[in-house]
Formats: structure tokens, C-alpha cells, sequence
């Protein structure tokens, strides 16, 4: 019954405030909508700038080659090397291909011919996938040189492996089947971890917690009241993202149960809230409140494996992902909405949510004193 | 001055007496660009590759030693079956699976071709793409192998790696990390600390004050700023030390620059604590409404050219980018302010726009 007060009260409070309430329902969703489509890590357009010194028209050939494969865009063609760096250094170019002089001649005349290419690398996987491309790129033209009219001697027939490449559950390498769950998944543990622990902190600055610890209200009682209205907040929007926005914008159906997402979405949230309540019961101000949860979301954010893989990280790294709940909510969303997986597949992050929904929750009730 | 540098101390002692918070912010952005200087990388190391092995022959084994030596690759081998693979992936336990077909190395003698399907869980497309060309260029160093090699008119292409050799993820994340928390960090700091005094009630006792209103804030501005140049001492010292940075071009420039883009973020909170009445409104739109955004708008973790057009217009107007560009020319490049100038401008022309607009915008009078 006393509960019933609280949560009431919570609801009143949150409602009255319209600015926030906006916030917290516009902020989510505006973002769902905008930023799913700027996540496609396609390396494609890389700018290349050539410096012929032959231009020979195998030399051009093989340029129209290269900028055919459509990854490639011309950005600069000249014979002065240091005019293509220059523009490499100012980012206008991400490779320069270097054509030596009498290079049609050499060929002509059965010999090899080293070609230099230089790639701005301060981008890593970038530099070398465009390496990549254009080493493929060239090895395929060397096996059409003949074409060019150049006598290709020596016959042995090359052994070749030819590749299948499925790509399975999104045969489009569509980015926004990936990129929405895993956004709505973040939104989600902000609205959760961010205002459950200020919502607390702020009546601890502005002294309204002592009037609550003076009445007969049990602490699990007052923590009761204070995240069931952000579960429901958390639930609401989560729910608006998933069977408006997904559908709607983008064309994602979930193809497993619906159920299983929110049965597993319901931990979720308390084990968030957990985080928050813990923040809270560690802060006297809302400032450092703020501070906390903005480090514990920087880290759940960019250890979630949603931007760069966790796996590739050294074995320390990973348990840190591990411990992230980040991590294994967005895991079961993808399971269970791009591959269908049922309850079985999903058992080892249930479990663990399961588990830090109670870690979380028992540690924040042991650590909120009544009493200041 | 004299009332103005009383301020200023006044703010100085809320920032240091507070010393949890200030260790927070002392900690924070420290830990943050080691954690994520050490661990983000963009390579993909270790990912499970399921293998299904119908042809158990020399080629094939051949080819699984290869797979297993290369650090990208966790091999997992298992009895060759279509269900095992869907199995896996349902679980979630590996991201590609690859089926070597029977008489793999038959087929190669005798018909100089084979076929070796590369399955990938797409449902992660960058990685997907990304260990697809993996498992590709692997399994062509195993063709390129076995055959001879012929002489005759080739192309050979030699590659050098300009300004990161060992294509250090290092290189593209520091400065990425650096721009976001720094913007972070400001923003929220300066917004909060105001609306902070106005949710208190205490900002009515210092408006009325002689004090011009502006200097008001300038003083509270002062404090973070001196911490924010502290801070992003620190954390170069430790990117340079520890995480292997390079620090190519001038130390003074890069200050100047990182003054700059302090500035723009302190008059970006500014404008926030302006609109906002409550610090959590103020840490609404700080955090939640900029923490992804500029993740995604800085452009170090995904190209920003991929983007659509309205989204990467969207992106020129996040500081963080322009920063972002400017880090890496000065540290890794060693470029100097001839080079920079159009970022360095961009970035004086916001500070000077939101300025403008917080200046506009600040009440002398709290409303009632």
C-alpha cells in the first residue's frame, strides 16, 4: 500500500517536470532515428591520387581499372610525387600509386615491374584494407595483361581457389539491422543508469531524503518506489524503438519471440537501475553522481562490442567486457532479433544478467544508510 | 580586477573542496584514454572461425594451420555438419565459419580450381565484411603457395605505410578519445556548475553582487578551464609515454589549438546552463543528448564519408571533429598552423557564435 504512495508520488513528480519528461522521451528517439545511419564502417571511396611518369596507355588502362572497381575514387593525377603527398597530408587522399617510367616498355619486354604505392595509415584497418583492394586490384590485372596485347609466355596453368562468400542473416550488409538494436540498447541503460541515480542524489542535496528516512517507510521500500517509475520509463521507450521505430523506419522485424525480449529487457532494466542506486548511494551531490555515471557510461558504451569488437581486446580487456551488462544485452537483442535464437541459445547472458541484476541491487540496498 | 580575481578564488575553493568531485575529474578522463587507448582497436583479433573440414586432406590441412597462425583467427574445429554451423551462430559463439569442400587438394591438382565457401554472421556487418577479407587473403597466401612462380611480365606493388607502419590502432584512437572526453567533460563541468548555483538559489545572491554579471561567469568559467589544460597535460604525458604516441609536430601549437577547443566546449556549457533551469536537464542534453552523437560525429570510429550527406553536415557542426583532425595532423603528422589554419578557424568561429548566443540568451534576472 505504502508503495503504491511512492510510486505515485515519483510519477507525479516526474510528469509536473515537462521539460525533463520531454528530454527523457524526445531525446532517446530522436536519436534512434538519425544515428543508425551514420554507422557504416564500409570502406568504400578511398581517394587515390596516381603519379604516372609513364603514361604509357598500359598505365592508363590500369588506372581505369582500379578506379572502375568502384572503391576507388581519382582525386589527383599528375608526375610529381610531391604534390600527391601533399595532398595525402592534408587527408584529401588516403593513397598515392606510384607508376614508374617505362613501364609498358618493361612489360613489353617480359620483365617485372614494381610499382609503389604509399597509404596514409594513421587510420590502421583503413590503410590496410585499401592496401588490400588495390594489391587485389593489380594481381587480377596482371592475369589480364595479355589482354593488353603484351605476350604472356611460360604456360603453367595456375591452381586458383575461388571463394563463396554467404553472408548470413543480412545477405544486404544492411548496417541498421545492426546499429539500431544496439543504439535503443545504450538509450535505454541512459534513461535507466542516469536518472535513477540523480533522481536519488538530488533529493539527498536538496535534504527531502531525510523527511523520507524519518517516516516508517522500509529502505527497500523507498528503493522499490523510487525504480519502478524508471523501469516503466526504460520499458515504455524500449518498446516505442522496437515495434515503432524498428518496423516502421527500418524494416526490422524481430524474427525470434518478442516475449523472450522483454522478459529478458525486464532484468535488464533492474540490474541498470542497480547501477544507478549504487551511484547514487556513492554520491552526496548530483555533480558527482554525474561524473560517475558518465564514466561508467563512456566505459559500457565503448566496451559493448557495438563499435569495435570486444574479442580483439587482450584477455584483460575482455573480462572488463565482460562485467559490462552493456555487452550481453546487446548480444541477446541480436541474437534474438536478426537470427531468431530461442531461450536455450541465449541461456549464458540470461544467467548473467540474472546475476548482476543481483549484485547490483543487493550491494546498492547494503550500501544505502537511512542515516547520514 | 580586484573583485574579478576575488571571484575567481571563490570558484577555485567550490572546485577544490569538493574533493571527491575533483577527482572524478582528475581520474576520469585519465583512466578513460588509457582503458580505451590500450583496448579499442579496429583490427579484429581472435574471433571464432568455425571450420568444417570435408576434405581432410593435405590442402586442407594446410590451410587450417594458416587460419590457426594468424592472430586474427580462433580456430574451432568441429565434426563437419550444416546444422553445427547454424547451431553456432544461433549461439552466438563464432562470427564465420568456413567449408572446405572434399578432394580440396584432388581438385586443385588435377582441375586447378576449387571452391571454399566463407560463411560470415552478417548480422555484425563490419566484422563480417572484415573477417571475410581476412579469411580471403589467408587462404590466398596458401594459392599463391603452391603455385610457381612465373616469370614474364608481372606487376609487383611495393606498400609502405606512411606515418604508421605497424598500423597502430593506437594512432587513430588517442586522439579520438582525447577530443570526445575533453568536449565531454567540459560541457558538463561548466553547465553543471552553473545551473547548479541557479537550482540552489545562490546565483540571485551573486547577481546582485556589483559584479558585472558576465565576469560572474567568466570566473566560473576560469577554474575549468585551468583544470582542463591540467587535464589534457596529463593525458598527453600519458599517451606519449604509455600508450606510444608520437608527437610529431609542435608541442605550443597543439596547446593553442587545445586551449581553443577548451574554449568552444566552455562556451557550449555555457549555453547549456543559459536554456536549462535544473541540473538535470543540464546533464540531459550533456550527456545523453551528446555522448553518441559525438561518438559517432567525430569520425574515429566510422569514416565520416560513408555517411549521408545531411549527417555529415550535421557532423561539421561537432567540435570534437575538427579537433579530432587537428590532433592527428600536429601529433602524427607533424603539420604546423599552415596546415590547420581552416580547422583552427572553424573552431574560433563557434566559440565566437555560441558566445555570442549564451551572451544573448543570459538572464540578469532569474525568472520567477
Amino acid at each position: 500500500m505504502m508503495l503504491k504512495y511512492l510510486i505515485e508520488k515519483e510519477f507525479k513528480q516526474i510528469f509536473r517536470n515537462k521539460t525533463i519528461l520531454k528530454m527523457i522521451l524526445l531525446l532517446p528517439l530522436v536519436q534512434l532515428l538519425v544515428l543508425p545511419l551514420a554507422a557504416d564502417y564500409e570502406i568504400k571511396n578511398i581517394n587515390i591520387a596516381v603519379v604516372d611518369h609513364d603514361r604509357s596507355s598500359v598505365a592508363r588502362d590500369l588506372i581505369s581499372s582500379i578506379t572502375a572497381s568502384g572503391y576507388f575514387r581519382l582525386r589527383q593525377y599528375g608526375d610529381d610525387y610531391r604534390e600527391a603527398f601533399h595532398i595525402l597530408e592534408q587527408d584529401k587522399a588516403d593513397l598515392i600509386l606510384e607508376i614508374p617510367k617505362d613501364f609498358e616498355r618493361a612489360l613489353r619486354r617480359q620483365q617485372a615491374v614494381r610499382l609503389f604505392v604509399a597509404v596514409n595509415a594513421v587510420n590502421g584497418a583503413k590503410a590496410s584494407v585499401g592496401g588490400n583492394y588495390l594489391q587485389r586490384i593489380i594481381s587480377d590485372y596482371n592475369r589480364n595483361l595479355s589482354l593488353q596485347g603484351i605476350n604472356v609466355t611460360g604456360g603453367v596453368p595456375q591452381k586458383e581457389i575461388h571463394f563463396e562468400p554467404l553472408n548470413w542473416y543480412n545477405p544486404f550488409l544492411n548496417y541498421n539491422f545492426f546499429m539500431v538494436p544496439g543504439i535503443l540498447v545504450v538509450l535505454v541503460t541512459m534513461i535507466g543508469a542516469y536518472m535513477c541515480s540523480l533522481n536519488i542524489v538530488k533529493e539527498k542535496e536538496l535534504g527531502t531524503i531525510e523527511q523520507v528516512n524519518v517516516t516508517p517507510i522500509r529502505k527497500s521500500r523507498f528503493i522499490l518506489g523510487k525504480l519502478i517509475p524508471f523501469w516503466i520509463i526504460g520499458m515504455f521507450v524500449f518498446s516505442i524503438g522496437l515495434l515503432v521505430i524498428a518496423p516502421l523506419v527500418y524494416h526490422i522485424f524481430p524474427a525470434g519471440s518478442i516475449v523472450l525480449i522483454y522478459l529478458v529487457l525486464a532484468i535488464y532494466m533492474v540490474a541498470i537501475l542497480g547501477i544507478g542506486l549504487l551511484i547514487s548511494t556513492y554520491s552526496n551531490t548530483q555533480q558527482q553522481a554525474m561524473s560517475l555515471a558518465f564514466f561508467c557510461m563512456m566505459l559500457f558504451l565503448l566496451m559493448s562490442g557495438l563499435f569495435t569488437s570486444t574479442e580483439s581486446m587482450p584477455a584483460w580487456g575482455r573480462a572488463i567486457a565482460y562485467c559490462n551488462p552493456v555487452t550481453h544485452f546487446i548480444e541477446v537483442t541480436r541474437l534474438v532479433i536478426l537470427k531468431g535464437s530461442g531461450f536455450r541459445d541465449i541461456l549464458p547472458q540470461f544467467s548473467i544478467i540474472v546475476l548482476m541484476a543481483i549484485i547490483f541491487n543487493t550491494w546498492a540496498i547494503l550500501n544505502y544508510k537511512k542515516t547520514s | 580586477m580586484k573583485q574579478l580575481s576575488v571571484f575567481i578564488r571563490k570558484e577555485f575553493f567550490h572546485v577544490f573542496r569538493d574533493r571527491k568531485t575533483l577527482l572524478l575529474l582528475f581520474g576520469m578522463p585519465l583512466a578513460q584514454v588509457l582503458l580505451f587507448g590500450f583496448l579499442l582497436t579496429n583490427e579484429i583479433r581472435n574471433a571464432k572461425v568455425l571450420i568444417c573440414d570435408y576434405a581432410k586432406d593435405d590442402a586442407s590441412q594446410r590451410i587450417i594451420e594458416k587460419l590457426k597462425a594468424s592472430r586474427n583467427f580462433d580456430v574451432v574445429q568441429q565434426k563437419p555438419s550444416n546444422a553445427a554451423i547454424q547451431e553456432a551462430f544461433r549461439k552466438g559463439s563464432i562470427s564465420l565459419a568456413i567449408v572446405l569442400p572434399q578432394h580440396l587438394a584432388y581438385d586443385l591438382e588435377h582441375n586447378h580450381s576449387a571452391g571454399v565457401q566463407i560463411i560470415a554472421d552478417a548480422s555484425d556487418p563490419n566484422k563480417a565484411s572484415t573477417l571475410s577479407s581476412y579469411a580471403t587473403n589467408t587462404i590466398s597466401a596458401y594459392q599463391a603457395e603452391i603455385n610457381m612462380p612465373v616469370n614474364g611480365p608481372r606487376i609487383d606493388t611495393e606498400i609502405r605505410m606512411i606515418y604508421n607502419p605497424e598500423l597502430k590502432g593506437v594512432y587513430n584512437y588517442v586522439p579520438g578519445v582525447i577530443s570526445l572526453v575533453l568536449l565531454l567533460i567540459c560541457v558538463l563541468m561548466t553547465s553543471i556548475a552553473i545551473v547548479k548555483e541557479k537550482e540552489s538559489g545562490t546565483m540571485e545572491i551573486l547577481l546582485v553582487s556589483p559584479l558585472n554579471p558576465f565576469l560572474i561567469i567568466i570566473s566560473k568559467a576560469v577554474p575549468y578551464f585551468v583544470l582542463s589544460v591540467v587535464n589534457l597535460s596529463c593525458i598527453l604525458l600519458l599517451s606519449c609515454t604509455l600508450l606510444g604516441m608520437p608527437m610529431q609536430g609542435s608541442l605550443l601549437l597543439l596547446y593553442f589549438e587545445s586551449s581553443l577547443m577548451i574554449l568552444t566546449c566552455l562556451s557550449l556549457g555555457l549555453l547549456i546552463s543559459n536554456v536549462t533551469a535544473s541540473q538535470q536537464a543540464a546533464m540531459l542534453i550533456s550527456l545523453m543528448g551528446m555522448l553518441l552523437p559525438t561518438t559517432l560525429f567525430s569520425g574515429f570510429m566510422f569514416p565520416l564519408e560513408n555517411m549521408p550527406m545531411p549527417l555529415q553536415l550535421i557532423a561539421n557542426l561537432v567540435p570534437s571533429k575538427w579537433y579530432y583532425i587537428i590532433v592527428k595532423d600536429v601529433m602524427i603528422k607533424g603539420l604546423g598552423i599552415r596546415d590547420v589554419w581552416k580547422e583552427t578557424l572553424i573552431l574560433a568561429g563557434m566559440t565566437t557564435v555560441l558566445l555570442l548566443i549564451s551572451v544573448q540568451t543570459f538572464k540578469t534576472r532569474l525568472a520567477s
